[in-house]
């Protein structure tokens, strides 16, 4: 029978969903995680691969429970990046419980918990790192040493079998695999520095490790430039603003500038800043979640460089030598907060449309 | 000893000068009426129904203020029990069906033939919107009309109809379930 | 008056004009429907002309069903400020005035006057002015309302309103953007008729005496710019502009935005800062009904979509059912699996309830969309606080929080949020990743928080009065007791004065009474067939019904006497004393209230 459909302009749409947007974000990861990959093993794909089949399985099974439809939901690809975005965060070769546990919690506690989608007020892969990194520090800080200067090399058999037995094929731990040429136990760049300057030194004499390559981490560097790549493509194709990278990343480089020309052997140069740790990461990928980031323009440039400023006063005199996490959550905190005082003035409205008139 | 003197001195004082704030706070900022019956009153949807066993809204309104429940207005349906669960700061229940459901607006309609002109509509009419005399025939006035029902058990005829009040385009909810099918049925996509 | 008028004539000049926040860029889609010339339509079997075709108030009724019409004759007459007239399509009769399917979204049927056409289309007797600039501004005003004309571009305020102008006027705005994507009717009314379009320019030039007139073309239109800057070129204070391609920047507020930087203050109109607007299809039929004496009865209509095998632009005559224009554009039912026609552009229109939509005065395009051209929306995903609505948004406004509060009803919420200063142009929904449908959500919410306001004054006056009701039985009550008071004091008195004459006294009143009582019987009697044949007439005239109560009044006062007590106590008892026959009850219980 035919039947006259009746539906409220506008009867147009850009046909761009979330499945899409999500996807475009998955896909601008792609550069990073090759990068990672060839500098520093095929752990990363490992992690991958569990995190998605982990989140897929937990959002569907809640998704059955709550009666919702399931598939429609798993489209939208949002557990997918979340997945993905906890597994390039933590080292490649942490055990798979590791993975398995944060994603399960990103997406249960901290996403479904909340009410889905759209509802959660923190970050889930964030949320999810930081209890990881919480309750299971050892594994979460064994970061791996590039290629270029371990004394082990790996193969992706040897990373599978690290990650699920501890040890690859060969016999190794991954306390040995971290050692490098020089024989030492090697950290992120960012690790070695905070230890240096805690021990004494100065930042210019952390950097004379062999782990760096001038003010870069050696590997880091370029895994760094490869997000940024993919960030770069996800401006330019709108779906994300510059907004919240553009003023995260500036307020670092100013605060870690600044902090430089004031005792430049104490604080590290804002370059060192930029391109090691998972700053360039956080401030294309996490912090520009939507749901938990801030809504309104003005409100989205405070949310950056709020993260930003966490990020370096973290980094020099907090606990951990990498802050992303932190800083994101604690401004998904002050989000409400952000969005109700920065509200744009309504055209033809005289001031903003604040409540507080 | 002292100390014992001393502490209770001090209590004292305390005492009577907080007593003294608190005593010109009353006069001070004394508040006229009871306005918080008089915010009940406004939510409530002024049809004077009774239909909560009050005999109008204020008295209702008066009951709500003194502790009666908040879900025994049927014409005013969800959106009342919402507002004033939120002006009393209690739990918004649902309506309680003792007192009747939530039903479309509907105003009286007197069929003017059969109406022998007996004018107990009249005094029923909480809001005098029944126009007539002894004998004569009444009418309606659909404007002043609350829908309350009242007018409809004491007419000896029974010649007084509630009648739903008909939506125009301009009052229309964009429900388009609601739409009148005309020559095609209707699928409703969003 | 206006601090940066000269910069804005500067700016305007060099074409550095202005931008309005957000907007997008939907593909356009117009060479579907402009390449060919405007097409004249055979003369309908069957017109149906909406009383009401603008915002405002109907006119009053001129015809009867079964009253021969001519073509250009008016059906309806202004008696109000904001009522506008409708004129017959054609020559022919009229069949029926009835409720008929109205253009509006939701369908419900609304005063009709349906014509059978004679196939003559005789013209009505035309009477133009033979000379405008001589004519004065009042009867041009008045010939623009009897013409029937109120704006084509969409929303069909009364031109005439807007005309009647008497605030500083700066920029007289001639509104050729058509910023939706598929329509291309101003489009080919500007590139065929530009030369009447100015002359209803200059008539409205002559009518407001503005200090610029601006003629804003989207930049997507080359050859409506070029024939509008031909048709212009003469006057040196007509400026046509070419305005960057975005959606909406046809829109009032927005083209003011962009010509002028200037913005319509919330709850004002364009001319609180120095504009008046027009639409170039308004501007034509103004030339019409001046120039030739024409009212408003055919519009241009673009017939677009996938769905036409022949998509083009037509005069469509008010009140032609959108059935025969599918007739006209070759409608392929095999493009849609289930028919969807929508009466306006894909962003702002609605899709129509039947067949028998007639066009109005606003209908400016039919589009009938393949199913894979506009695909059918799907279910709504949870909103993920994107806000690409809010950088879409014209008005500035955030979209994502009005729909929170739209969806979980704080209204008051919403309000707060400026929910009505959204234009429902549909940006934010156009880029909605998780298809929520946030323009109808706003719409459910004006709807519910316009009928709410309105419950509130009627609550309001309920309250009114039903305590003035309590106030004046309680005023009734006391007066009764009072005089109850005064008349048992009395007579204690009398008895204490005189003990003997009292019992003859009684017995006098009681025989007076008795006496009264069978006067009052026949007087009665005859009164009842009195009223019941003016029974009919009363109903009609309240007033009437009044003076009546108040001869009953009279009568009751006279029973009163003898039964105030009995009533009083019944009265007291209960609603519905038991009584012998209703007459007697209603005049007693009429007593108690008239007391």
């Amino acid at each position: 029978m035919t039947m006259l459909s009746l539906s409220s302009s506008p009867h147009h749409h850009n046909r761009r969903d979330i499945g899409q947007v999500m996807r475009l974000v998955c896909y601008a990861t792609i550069p990073g995680i090759l990068a990672n990959v060839w500098f520093f093993g095929f752990g990363i794909l490992i992690q991958v691969v569990l995190a998605i089949i982990t989140a897929l399985v937990t959002e569907g099974v809640i998704m059955e429970l709550r009666k919702k439809k399931t598939e429609r939901v798993l489209k939208d690809y949002s557990a997918v990046l979340a997945a993905l975005l906890l597994a390039i965060s933590i080292p490649p070769l942490a055990p798979w419980w590791v993975i398995v546990i944060g994603t399960f919690f990103s997406i249960a506690v901290v996403k479904q918990l909340y009410g889905g989608l759209g509802y959660n007020m923190f970050n889930p892969a964030m949320a999810g790192y930081v209890m990881l990194l919480i309750s299971f520090p050892v594994q979460m800080t064994s970061w791996l040493p590039p290629f270029s200067i371990a004394e082990q090399s790996h193969s992706l058999w040897d990373a599978i079998h690290t990650v699920f037995t501890g040890f690859t094929s060969t016999g190794f731990s991954v306390e040995q695999l971290k050692v490098g040429i020089d024989g030492t136990t090697m950290a992120t760049p960012l690790d070695e520095v905070k230890t240096a300057l805690l021990q004494g030194y100065t930042v210019t004499e952390a950097k004379s490790h062999i782990m760096f390559d001038g003010n870069y981490g050696k590997g880091w560097l370029w895994v760094a430039i490869a997000y940024l790549l993919g960030g770069l493509f996800l401006i330019k194709t709108k779906v994300i603003n510059w907004h919240i990278p553009g003023s995260m990343l500036a307020s670092a480089a100013l605060l870690s500038l600044f902090l430089f020309l004031l005792d430049g052997d104490q604080y590290a140069s804002p370059l060192f800043h930029l391109f090691n740790g998972s700053l360039i990461v956080g401030a294309f990928f996490i912090a520009t979640d939507p749901v938990s980031a801030s809504t309104t323009s003005k409100g989205r440039i405070i949310f950056g460089a709020a993260i930003g400023l966490w990020v370096i006063i973290i980094r020099n005199w907090g606990g951990y030598p990498d802050a992303i996490a932190f800083a994101v959550l604690i401004m998904n905190m002050a989000v409400p907060l952000i969005d109700y005082y920065t509200q744009p003035r309504t055209y033809g409205h005289k001031n903003k449309a604040s409540k507080d008139s | 000893m002292t100390l014992t003197v001393f502490a209770l001195a001090a209590i004292a004082l305390l005492a009577l000068i907080f007593g003294a704030l608190l005593g010109f706070a009353a006069i001070r900022f004394k508040v006229e009426g009871d306005p918080l019956v008089d915010q009940i009153d406004a939510i409530l949807p002024q049809t004077q129904c009774g239909q909560c066993g009050y005999p109008g809204c204020k008295p209702y309104a008066e009951a709500i203020a003194n502790g009666d429940d908040i879900n025994k207005c049927p014409p005013g349906g969800e959106t009342t029990i919402r507002e004033l669960s939120a002006l009393m700061g209690v739990e918004a229940k649902p309506l309680d069906a003792a007192h009747g459901v939530e039903d479309v607006k509907k105003v009286a309609f007197i069929r003017e033939d059969e109406c022998i002109g007996c004018t107990k509509c009249i005094q029923a009419c909480p809001v005098d919107a029944i126009l007539g005399a002894a004998k004569q025939m009444h009418t309606i006035l659909i404007d002043e009309c609350t829908g309350c029902d009242l007018c409809v058990d004491p007419c000896p005829v029974d010649c007084i109809d509630m009648v739903p009040v008909e939506v125009d385009s301009s009052h229309w909810e964009w429900k388009f379930n609601k739409v009148p099918v005309g020559d095609i049925p209707i699928r409703q996509m969003s | 008056m206006f601090a940066n008028y000269d910069k804005i004539i500067e700016r305007i000049s060099l074409n550095q004009l202005w931008d309005f926040p957000g907007g997008v860029h939907p593909p356009q889609q117009k060479t579907l429907s402009n390449q060919s010339s405007i097409e004249y339509l055979q003369v309908e079997k069957t017109y149906y002309v909406p009383v009401k075709q603008h915002i405002g108030i109907e006119g009053k009724l001129l015809v009867c069903e079964g009253d021969k019409v001519l073509k250009g004759q008016a059906l309806t007459t202004s008696e109000a400020p904001f009522s506008v007239p409708v004129h017959a399509p054609t020559s022919g009769a009229v069949t029926k005035i009835t409720n008929h399917v109205s253009a509006h979204p939701s369908g419900i049927p609304e005063l009709s006057v349906i014509i059978d056409a004679d196939g003559q289309d005789t013209w009505i007797e035309l009477d133009p002015v033979p000379d405008y600039a001589k004519t004065s501004k009042s009867e041009l005003i008045e010939r623009i309302c009897d013409a029937g004309i109120s704006g084509m571009g969409g929303a069909g305020f009364p031109t005439h309103i807007k005309t009647n102008n008497s605030k500083p006027l700066e920029f007289l705005i001639i509104n050729g953007i058509e910023c939706e994507p598929y329509i291309s009717s101003d489009d080919r009314l500007m590139r065929e008729h530009a030369w009447q379009i100015r002359q209803g320019i200059d008539i409205l030039v002559h009518i407001l005496q503005p200090k610029q007139v601006i003629v804003a073309v989207e930049d997507n239109k080359p050859e409506a710019l070029e024939t509008m800057s031909i048709a212009c070129q003469q006057k040196i204070n007509y400026q046509v502009v070419s305005v960057p391609t975005k959606y909406p920047a046809g829109g009032e507020k927005q083209l003011i935005q962009v010509l002028t930087s200037r913005e319509v203050p919330a709850n004002g109109l364009p001319i609180d800062v120095g504009c008046i607007m027009y639409n170039v299809a308004t501007c034509y039929a103004i030339a019409d009904a001046i120039v030739e004496g024409k009212p408003l009865i055919e519009r241009v209509v673009t017939l677009t979509g996938e769905g036409f095998k022949s998509p083009k632009n037509v005069w469509a005559r008010l009140g032609t059912p959108i059935q025969s224009l599918l007739t006209y554009g070759d409608y392929d039912q095999s493009q849609q699996s289930s028919p969807r026609f929508i009466m306006g552009g894909p962003m702002m229109g609605f899709t129509v309830t039947s067949m028998l939509t007639p066009i109005v005065k606003i209908s400016n395009c039919i589009l009938v969309p393949a199913d894979n051209e506009l695909p059918h929306p799907e279910d709504e995903r949870a909103c993920i606080r994107c806000s690409a609505c809010s950088d879409v948004c014209p008005a500035s406004l955030l979209p994502q929080q009005l729909f929170w509060y739209s969806k979980a009803k704080e209204l008051e919420k919403a309000e707060e949020y400026n929910l009505f200063d959204c234009i429902e142009c549909g940006a934010c929904a156009y880029v909605c990743p998780s298809e929520i449908p946030l323009v109808h959500y706003y719409r459910q919410a004006k709807a519910d928080i316009r009928n709410q306001k309105e419950e509130k004054e009627k609550s309001d006056k309920a309250k009114i009065r039903f305590e003035a009701r309590k106030a004046r039985l309680l005023k009734e009550k006391e007066q009764r007791e009072e005089k109850h008071r005064l008349a048992a004091e009395a007579r204690k008195a009398s008895l204490s004065t005189d003990g003997g004459g009292t019992k003859d006294k009684i017995a006098a009143a009681l025989a007076r009474a008795k006496a009264k009582k069978e006067a009052l019987a026949k007087q009665e009697a005859l009164a009842e067939k009195e009223a019941l044949a003016k029974q009919e007439a009363l109903a009609k005239q309240a007033p009437h019904i009044a003076d009546l109560a108040e001869s009953e009044k009279t009568k009751a006062v006279s029973v009163s006497e003898v039964s105030t007590e009995v009533v009083a106590s019944q009265t007291a008892q209960g609603a519905s004393p038991a009584k012998d026959s209703p007459e007697d009850d209603a005049a007693a219980n009429e007593e108690t209230k008239e007391l």
